[in-house]
């Protein structure tokens, strides 16, 4: 019995955060958000040297065959650096869309070259959670036809794993006749969405599974997005705490002020179990397949709400400094607020929560 | 990660749910908030002391089991009893508090005499920690032990002494150095209730029960030999039990136990032909209290996990209390809601609904969220200890100085 992460896990975090540290500091993520970009290179091109763009690529196909508990390793240390690095669709979901529902020669042919970095997918799997203003793909004879709103890792990808309406999978090439590729700007400049427009566009389908594959997707992406907030979270509070022990009011560091430490004390309490969750889920994706829907939407829907306190109430301990750009602390605030909203805020998620529970019937 | 206990343990499982199920038809209805146990729980704690599902490693020559700290046996004991809803051992205070701390730090002869029969339900103890002028600031207490004729002579009051009218003995803090600095002036005191001289008024609370009292010594005679550690140590053979009472209060089975009697009142109580659970708004409350729930299970298996690593417990641990306390609340008062105008339903009232449990729990729980080192003394030890931030200023000497002369 072992409930935590194992050595190697450990020192695939340290590898991830040195590697950060290095190529990724906040001057450059600044860098890359003024520049318009939510994609470093250089700290891309780092993470990639180190193998991970084959993380969750099986090892048959030239990947290192990971868990999604190493996903989440990673995707923590990603949210602690807000780093502009995509990987959440790229080098989770993508590979896990061929694991789990690509036929042999699809395998062959597109995990290589994830693993390689040739192939960068974006992945758009919204639909399978709401749909919103009109949007939605049909897959017919003639191709897709339709939106597909919040394709992850949009910047950059030469093509994107697309749920239709029934929640079956296909692949399309980003320069494909009929794709319209349209940037969606978000509160956070480190991750990239965009919305695909489709007319008629010849895809490529993976397996009709009654959208079993897309599910799967749906909760890797839920436990990551938690994993990543996680990572951010706990930033901030660190800020937070090393602030209030450096500036001074009134004679005294405002972190002696009882008002201050109960603020500080208030978001570690209420972020520490969400650690042990977020592992769990992460966990459970593998190891535990019946739990694993119910706990991804326990985990992205509890770390919403409470890393929504957090982000704000960390910002709150800066003072007027917290709400200024000088800092640099709104980059965590918008990263915890863009995975809260990512697919399904917390209200829709424990919806879903009760529907799979047989609490609610499911919504028409 | 792993979930596994291994195949010794899962044989040790297996041998609880056999005993459990053989059983069954022995154990007392409920755990019983009752202070001294019926004869029935004490039967029951009898054959649980015989087969080490209780007090199992407290040595045999002290009444316990004796076997070796096992932290997963014990966890998978705690387990198995909550699943099946079976009351486990007695956990009143002399069980979780008195007896860690005499095992701790007890004479050999105290160990003796006091450990089994407490253990087996026969003493029934009481706390004297709290006064009314000393609560969270408990070092300040001011209730003396003068030292004459070869025995203390004790007067003063102590508040919230739980079982004080049913109890046999008290285990209770007193001044005994008065010229000392205030936590080094304390000494930790053993006698028995029916010394002449103490007397106990019941505090009646806002849930109209009275779980608590108020105890009064007026030159309450203790022979000098009935201390647990050295005269003026009494603050830290204190400190040793307040950690057991602290772990007391955060239990994850008791929090998923609650969880699933909301659940539970939810799919039956019912507005017009509607399910509580069919409405949308108390159906997402529900599941957010179950998320974290969840999380509070996880965090104590990440808990148990750095125990068995012989690791501190750290953050993970410091926040247990406070939010446990607060979960358990939440609960009480979503399950208040969710029964609309028959969540009022109380004292008996027609169509009360569980004999008013979820009022009174709601009620005593903002009592267990005061109590035990209150919410904002926890906020205090999770900024101080898991965040290192720095103390509150003390008070300048004079101050501190005159505030120890009115006490």
């Amino acid at each position: 019995m072992d409930f935590g992460l194992s050595s190697e896990q450990q020192m695939l975090k340290d590898a991830v955060r040195r590697c950060l540290a290095d190529n990724c500091p906040l001057d450059h993520v600044r860098a890359r958000a003024d520049a318009g970009s939510a994609v470093s290179e250089p700290a891309a091109a780092a993470l990639h040297a180190m193998g991970l763009s084959g993380l969750m690529v099986p090892e048959a196909h030239g990947g290192l065959g990971m868990t999604l508990l190493d996903a989440a390793v990673v995707a923590e240390e990603l949210g602690r650096a807000v780093a502009p690095v995509p990987f959440l669709a790229r080098s989770v979901l993508a590979p896990l869309a061929f694991v789990l529902a690509g036929s042999d020669a699809q395998r062959a042919a597109w995990l290589p070259a994830i693993a390689a970095g040739e192939a960068r997918f974006g992945v758009a799997i919204l639909g399978i959670v709401e749909t919103r203003d009109g949007s939605g793909v049909l897959a017919g004879e003639d191709g897709l036809s339709g939106t597909a709103l919040f394709a992850l890792d949009f910047e950059g990808a030469n093509h994107f794993i697309v749920a239709d309406d029934a929640g079956r999978l296909h692949l399309v090439n980003a320069e494909a006749n009929g794709v319209e590729r349209v940037a969606l700007k978000t509160i956070d400049a480190t991750r990239s969405v965009g919305e695909l427009r489709f007319d008629a566009v010849p895809g490529e389908s993976l397996a009709d599974d009654g959208g079993a594959a897309g599910r799967r997707l749906r909760d890797a992406g839920r436990a990551l997005l938690a994993a990543d907030s996680l990572g951010a979270a706990e930033v901030m509070i660190e800020k937070a705490v090393a602030y209030a022990g450096e500036r001074e009011q009134f004679g005294r560091v405002i972190g002696s002020f009882q008002a201050v430490k109960h603020m500080c004390a208030e978001m570690a309490a209420r972020h520490e179990p969400c650690r042990a969750l977020v592992w769990y889920a992460a966990h459970a994706f593998d190891a535990v397949p019946d739990e694993a829907a119910l706990t991804a939407c326990h985990a992205k829907s509890h770390t919403g709400e409470v890393h929504r306190f957090v982000a704000r109430t960390a910002t709150e301990v800066h003072g007027g400094m917290g709400f200024t750009d000088l800092l640099g602390l709104h980059y965590w605030f918008k990263r915890i607020g863009f995975d809260r909203q990512v697919l399904g805020g917390p209200d829709k998620v424990r919806a879903e929560a009760a529907q799979l529970q047989d609490w609610a019937a499911a919504a028409a | 990660m792993n979930l596994e206990y291994g195949p010794e343990y899962d044989r040790f499982r297996a041998e609880v749910r056999t005993f459990i199920e053989r059983h069954r038809p022995l154990a007392p209805k409920a755990g019983g908030r009752a202070a001294r146990a019926s004869s029935e729980a004490v039967a029951w704690q009898t054959l649980l002391l015989e087969h080490g599902y209780t007090a199992r490693t407290i040595p045999r020559e002290y009444g316990g089991y004796g076997a070796e700290p096992d932290i997963l046996k014990s966890r998978i004991i705690a387990e198995e009893f909550a699943r099946a809803g079976v009351p486990g051992g007695l956990a009143n205070q002399g069980i979780s508090m008195l007896v860690p701390t005499l095992l701790e730090l007890g004479t050999e002869e105290q160990k003796r005499r006091w450990i089994a029969p407490t253990l087996r339900g026969e003493i029934v103890w009481c706390q004297g920690y709290s006064e009314p002028g000393a609560g969270s600031d408990l070092a300040s207490l001011t209730t003396s032990a003068r030292e004459e004729n070869g025995e203390f002579v004790v007067n003063g009051q102590k508040i919230w002494t739980s079982t004080a009218r049913q109890a046999d003995m008290i285990f209770c803090l007193v001044r005994t150095e008065p010229e000392a600095p205030k936590h080094a002036g304390i000494s930790y005191l053993i006698f028995p209730m029916d010394t002449p001289g103490i007397e106990v008024r019941p505090l009646k609370t806002m849930t109209g029960h009275a779980e608590f009292n108020e105890t009064f010594f007026t030159d309450v005679r203790v022979p000098i030999d009935q201390i647990v550690g050295r005269r003026g140590q009494g603050w830290f053979v204190a400190n040793a039990t307040l950690g057991h009472e602290r772990g007391m209060l955060g239990d994850p089975d008791a929090l998923e136990n609650r969880l699933l009697a909301l659940i539970k009142l939810m799919q039956e109580e019912r507005v017009g032909s509607e399910r509580a659970l069919d409405n949308p708004v108390l159906r997402d409350r529900l599941v957010a209290l179950q998320a974290e729930v969840a999380a509070m299970k996880y965090n104590g298996m990440r808990v148990l996990s750095n125990q068995l690593k012989g690791e501190p417990g750290g953050m993970a641990k410091l926040i247990v209390k406070l939010q446990s306390c607060e979960l358990a609340h939440q609960i009480s008062a979503l399950a208040i809601d969710a029964m609309g105008e028959m969540g009022i339903l109380y004292d008996g009232s027609p169509r009360e609904r569980e004999g008013g449990a979820w009022q009174w729990n709601y009620m005593f729980q903002l009592g267990l969220i005061i109590g035990g080192g209150t919410a904002q003394i926890q906020k205090n030890i999770i900024a101080e200890r898991g965040l290192n931030m720095p103390r509150e200023p003390r008070l300048e000497p004079s101050a501190a100085t005159s505030r120890k002369e009115v006490a």
